[in-house]
């Protein structure tokens, strides 16, 4: 499969910088193992390897975990018809790595949301701003510490937010219950929730990623 | 003194003059003629926009002209998600509106933050402006918003001193 052999020939162009490809469901996935080179890596997937289109950028919090943020790039190539995943680690302390505007113009869009939502800093970014929270909003609302119903904020004469009232929620189905009155009870609180704790515990060992990277927060102590 | 006059006038004009009083006649003129400011933000637009086609004609009730200038507009039907952001900026527009003014909110997202229980969604447009008229759905059948601007014309109808009356934004 072509995918996989444009993931070797990345290999043994970088070595030890980009992992082993690994599949998952048919779709390849490589891991850099330093952010600050991933300008480098993507200029020669553009160039080298044909990968024109940049499909998504996107960015995991592994609240809990060191490294805390994973940026995911979707690379694809129309003349190949290869999609290839490329991901990074970036620690919490440093929180910043170089744009790939300069390779892809639409990266631009990409990593202006990141930084809105997670905090992510581009070096080399033209204009990292904030694209859909407004300038001068304090929190960045995609962090998994950041409460889903919001903080109330206030900017004078620019915006406002109130919490949202959830009233007992997330609504966050208990997964395996024998009918739907067990899985989605009426009012729950996750932190103090005795199935949902277990669930979390039991969950976080097993569900872990292609690259050993367990999903979901870390360890959570019963109260 | 007060004197009792017989209204009298010339019996030719006799069918062609209706007597009434002048809030009811008020009251008639603005119920007919509500030209709407659509607040287009979000899929309930689609639903606005369908109900201001040839189907449901929303025309038939007098909102013939969907004015997108709020000086020019009675009714503002806010159809859609109101973020924090686009908070601001609805509420600018509704203030320059003229009296007397309506509002209807459209959908579950306008009238009460709908599905979104976040951080980024204002939980119902009636914290920014005052609101005549909810219209449940997800989107609301244009059916639905006939029968809010239905609902609302029978507001209109019942306003009493509709020329003295100040209203409260």
């Amino acid at each position: 499969m072509p995918t996989r052999e444009l993931a070797q020939q990345l290999k043994t162009r970088f070595g030890d910088l980009i992992s082993d490809p690994a599949e998952f469901r048919g779709e390849i996935t490589v891991t850099l193992a330093d952010a600050n080179s991933i300008a480098e890596v993507c200029a020669h997937a553009k160039k080298e390897m044909g990968f024109d289109y940049l499909v998504d950028v996107s960015s995991v919090d592994n609240y809990g975990n060191d490294p805390r943020w994973t940026v995911v790039y979707h690379l694809y190539g129309y003349g190949h018809h290869c999609h290839l995943r490329l991901k990074t680690d970036v620690s919490e302390e440093v929180s910043e790595l170089p744009t790939v505007t300069g390779v892809w113009r639409t990266a631009d869009w990409h990593e202006r949301e990141i930084y809105d939502m997670m905090g992510i800093r581009f070096r080399g970014h033209p204009d990292l701003r904030r694209i859909l929270m407004w300038e001068g909003y304090p929190y960045f609302p995609l962090r998994k510490d950041f409460p889903l119903a919001g903080k109330p904020t206030v900017l004078p004469e620019i915006a406002f937010t109130f919490s949202a009232p959830l009233d007992g929620g997330p609504f966050v189905t208990i997964a395996g219950g024998k009918d739907s009155t067990a899985r989605e009870p009426r009012v729950r609180v996750p932190e103090s929730d005795d199935v949902e704790l277990t669930a979390r515990l039991e969950r976080r060992q097993d569900i872990k990623d292609v690259h050993g990277h367990s999903h979901g927060p870390g360890t959570v102590k019963k109260k | 003194m007060q004197t009792h006059t017989e209204i009298s006038y010339n019996s030719k004009v006799e069918g062609d003059v209706v007597h009434t009083r002048l809030d009811s006649a008020i009251n008639w003129f603005r119920k007919n003629s509500l030209w709407p400011m659509p607040m287009g933000l979000a899929c309930c637009a689609i639903e606005l926009m369908a109900a201001g086609a040839s189907r449901f004609d929303i025309a038939r009730f007098g909102s013939e002209v969907m004015r997108f200038s709020p000086r020019q507009s009675d009714v503002m039907i806010v159809a859609g998600t109101v973020t924090y952001k686009m908070a601001t900026a609805l509420r600018r527009i509704y203030e320059q509106m003229a009296e007397p003014k309506w509002v209807i909110a459209m959908g579950a997202c306008a009238s009460t933050g709908g599905m979104y229980r976040s951080y980024a969604v204002l939980q119902g447009v009636d914290r920014i402006v005052p609101v005549d008229v909810y219209v449940a759905g997800c989107p609301p059948r244009p059916e639905a918003l006939l029968d809010a601007l239905i609902k609302l014309q029978g507001k209109v109808a019942r306003e009493p001193f509709a020329s003295l009356q100040k209203r409260v934004a």
